[in-house]
């Protein structure tokens, strides 16, 4: 069962580095199953009770998502009341980047004090998949049954250098669109962030 | 000799200020990615933090240098924070000996612009795009210098 998984993620990890692409909003996106930097494993199905998802790529390196470290505490502790709990995972690989090693992930989460997990996208299937490019972006999910729906793809907000300049609150606004029962609008917004790191072959 | 002191010092003020890096908003680099000239534009998008940019930084050095005598033009623009420009881009200029043309886009409204460079761009960088009057292409990943050397010349023709 393991290895069908594994090759379902591959196959589909394949497919979505040939497209170029990866999830768009309406589209279903896969659980997955990561390390934590608590040594725990975490999935989306160990959270019964969620309405959704704020899957975060972020990594410790990069500025840009360091400046939203605090927002990203504050979102998540505000959210994961009313159902919308924050899953950050690091997709870069450590090797091609040593500021985002697991050891290093653990030190961050603990000086930051992260309520929400933090994990390691160990072999690097996983943000393929959901055709994350930069950190941080975000994938807002909303939960349909056991299926996860893209709800919003993109930014947190529209100023990553002063929160207290933001205009557009993109991420929380989807939320509570969600929350409202309506269709979060925009539902795709671009940042500027780091790339994605990977070991060069 | 105080008016002198006053005069002396307004100078010294305004060389150090236009020794600066001259920063824009999207409004005011957007006529930069455009061309009715004939020469080829080279625009790459880079950070000092950003190291995979920091990397590639000296491919689009030498293609400035090579081309020096053809109508090729490099520009990078730093999106580093308008905050570290003294403290980190400056000097991060002078220690790389960087003689390309360097502007600083301070623009926070990224989700605005970022389409308006180009529609396929994520928002991660490098990023770079490559114009003239008839033709254009943007490429978000990292250069090496005979990928570069080989569209420039293309455009070149």
């Amino acid at each position: 069962m393991k290895k069908l998984i594994l090759f379902i993620a591959f196959a589909l990890a394949t497919v979505s580095l040939l497209n170029g692409q990866g999830y768009n909003v309406g589209d279903y996106a896969t659980d997955f199953r990561l390390k934590n930097v608590d040594g725990n494993y975490v999935s989306m199905s160990d959270y019964p009770d969620a309405k959704g998802f704020i899957v975060v790529f972020t990594c410790n390196h990069c500025p840009y998502s360091v400046a939203y470290e605090d927002r990203k505490i504050e979102i998540h502790n505000k959210y994961r009341e009313k159902g919308f709990p924050m899953i950050a995972i690091n997709p870069n690989d450590p090797e091609a980047e040593p500021r985002d090693s697991y050891e290093l992930m653990q030190v961050r989460a603990s000086e930051k004090q992260f309520t929400f997990p933090y994990l390691l996208d160990d072999g690097q299937a996983v943000h393929p998949v959901y055709g994350a490019t930069r950190t941080p972006h975000v994938y807002l999910l909303k939960r349909e049954g056991s299926k996860y729906v893209v709800a919003y793809i993109g930014a947190i907000d529209d100023n990553y250098r002063d929160a207290s300049a933001v205009e557009e609150h993109y991420l929380t606004d989807a939320i509570d669109a969600l929350l409202e029962g309506r269709k979060p609008d925009p539902n795709f917004t671009r940042a500027i962030g780091c790339t994605i790191k990977y070991v060069e072959k | 000799m105080k008016r002198v002191l006053l005069i002396f010092s307004f100078l010294v003020f305004f060389t150090a200020g236009f020794s600066q890096l001259k920063t824009y908003n999207f409004d005011q680099l957007q006529p930069r990615l455009s061309t009715g000239s004939d020469s080829v534009y080279v625009v790459n998008f880079w950070a000092t933090w950003c190291v995979p940019c920091v990397k590639e930084l000296p491919e689009f050095e030498k293609i400035n240098e090579v081309y020096s005598d053809k109508k090729v033009k490099v520009l990078l623009v730093s999106l580093d924070n308008p905050d570290h420009l003294e403290s980190r881009v400056m000097p991060f200029i002078e220690n790389h000996g960087l003689k390309s043309e360097i502007v600083l886009l301070d623009d926070p409204q990224s989700n605005r612009w970022i389409p308006m460079v180009d529609e396929s761009w994520s928002g991660s960088i490098p990023a770079t795009v490559i114009f003239t009057k008839e033709s254009r292409s943007f490429h978000e990943k990292i250069f090496t210098y005979e990928e570069l050397d080989a569209i420039v010349k293309s455009k070149l023709n």
